[in-house]
């Protein structure tokens, strides 16, 4: 049976949230920023009326103020939004229990099951719009496909406020003349290459041969392939199942420029504990560590490691973490931001057993850690912490466990 | 443009859960009776700035809109 898949994205989230508590904004233009002095000084999001001065999603906002003098930028709200996004997915819920979130404003929804107690795709589409712009005041457009991968390039092609259907019969018309770097996952880099293969839309991806596209892109390239030819089949995870949670990580732009490597540790051993507390929390422990660092020049590289046994200990990943680090950073530029992830995860009841002195060392220590996790639980997050937090406090004042709630959680 | 004002009700929780609001009090002290509940649902002001549970009130032969958003209530005001 042809699926009937949904991708329902919220216009403008952050903004349209801020400017329904703010009736008197609402003909201005608006913009949600980070908070310039933490250096988050970025636009989050902006209304339509900041849009026609060409402010995009992701510049400074000094470069913003300059394309529009009048620009009113709001400090984010994220409860605000999060209250916004469950009360979204809320209506979903009235359609179908398959609803997948991929961050706060958007979400897949399969509603196979319900087409014949709630009408074809485009009509229940046009009711959840209307649904929304009547209970929320949002607008969103949403679009119909019979795979995720379609409906959400349909979710992008008329905005605000619109349905775009795509089917198996208009899909060449459609999708394959959209240039290719609107396609899911066809990142920067992506594009690039393929850009030096002569590969500008969509459809010249699905009509390149498959083997072409693995021996330039590996793995990604078939992916890519099946993508554009509509050939995807994953499937839209239950809304009540737990979601399958496959790598646990955390990042922060410091508030000021790391230099040495006595702010790096400072910064890794904030985000180990944090990465770690929530392995626990999940039960799980991981086997790979893998560092972000992204320098001043907006430079980035990842680089992971193996882990002799698996750990949920944050000392464990923050060691791994910064031998990473000492062994591929040269220190040409300061740091802007850095990322600790575990990845290959395991599920704690799962790890083999030993006699080994390593192994009853990990254990205490797994102790120990879940004493402090109860502590900071009852007592707050900064009732205890290592004496190394107290070097600099501007560095380690951050709980990025509980201070950032947003995880879109990766397609593959 | 109207102004979002917070009111104090009173209100029957009944035993099933329901909440029907009885009567109000403005700004002014002034309590004003709720005559009639005529619709329930959820819905966003976008005269006040809000959104949650909209009870379609009538009070002294006018209709008024009674929000309940987050355990507070309110009213858009003149």
């Amino acid at each position: 049976m042809e699926r009937v898949i949904l991708h329902s994205d919220l216009n403008n989230f952050y903004a349209s949230v801020e400017c329904l508590y703010k009736p008197e904004l609402r003909d201005r233009p608006v913009a949600v920023g980070g908070d310039v002095e933490a250096r988050h000084g970025i636009i989050l999001a902006k209304n339509y009326h900041a849009k026609k001065y060409g402010i995009i999603t992701g510049e400074a906002l000094w470069q913003a103020r300059q394309k529009c003098k009048d620009l009113i930028v709001l400090p984010p709200d994220y409860k605000k939004y999060l209250k916004f996004s469950k009360l979204a997915r809320d209506i979903y819920a009235d359609y179908t229990d398959r609803v997948e979130s991929f961050g706060l404003d958007e979400n897949w929804l399969d509603i196979t099951g319900s087409v014949h107690l709630f009408g074809d795709g485009k009509k229940v589409a046009d009711e959840i719009r209307e649904r929304i712009k009547f209970e929320l005041s949002i607008t969103a457009s949403v679009g119909v496909s019979f795979n995720k991968i379609f409906a959400k390039l349909g979710s992008d092609i008329k905005k605000p406020d619109a349905t775009t259907v795509i089917t198996r019969e208009n899909f060449k018309e459609v999708v394959w003349n959209l240039p290719v770097n609107e396609l899911l996952y066809v990142g920067r880099s992506t594009h690039k290459k393929l850009r030096g293969y002569g590969i500008k839309t969509i459809g010249d991806l699905a009509n390149t041969p498959v083997k072409y596209l693995e021996y330039w892109l590996g793995k990604w390239g078939y992916m890519l392939w099946t993508f554009a030819n509509g050939y995807d089949t994953s499937p839209v995870s239950n809304i009540a199942a737990k979601s399958f949670i496959k790598s646990i990580g955390n990042s922060t732009t410091a508030p000021r420029d790391l230099v040495s490597n006595d702010d790096v540790k400072i910064t890794v051993y904030v985000l180990s504990e944090s990465v770690a507390a929530r392995l626990r929390l999940n039960g799980f422990k991981c086997n790979t560590v893998q560092i972000y660092v992204r320098d001043n020049g907006l430079e980035s590289f990842e680089r992971q490691g193996e882990l002799e046994m698996p750990t949920s200990n944050s000392d464990v990943i923050a060691k791994k973490a910064l031998d990473l680090f000492e062994k591929n950073y040269n220190w040409d530029k300061p740091i802007r931001s850095m990322g600790v992830r575990a990845c290959n995860l395991v599920l704690t009841g799962d790890t083999q057993m030993s006699f080994l002195p390593e192994y009853i060392k990990e254990q205490k220590e797994d102790a120990l850690e879940r004493a402090v996790d109860d502590i900071r639980r009852r007592f707050g997050h900064y009732s205890i912490g290592r004496g190394l937090m107290l070097c600099d406090s501007r560095l380690s004042n951050l709980n990025p466990k509980d201070d950032h709630v947003i995880f879109p959680i990766s397609y593959l | 443009m109207s102004r979002k004002v917070f009111v104090s009700v009173f209100a029957n929780f009944d035993t099933e859960g329901r909440i029907t609001p009885l009567s109000f009090k403005w700004e002014d002290d002034r309590i004003f009776e709720i005559d009639k509940i005529t619709n329930v649902c959820k819905a966003a002001s976008l005269k006040a700035g809000g959104a949650g549970i909209r009870y379609t009130c009538m009070v002294c032969g006018k209709q008024i809109y009674l929000f309940l958003e987050d355990n507070k209530w309110f009213v858009e005001g003149k």
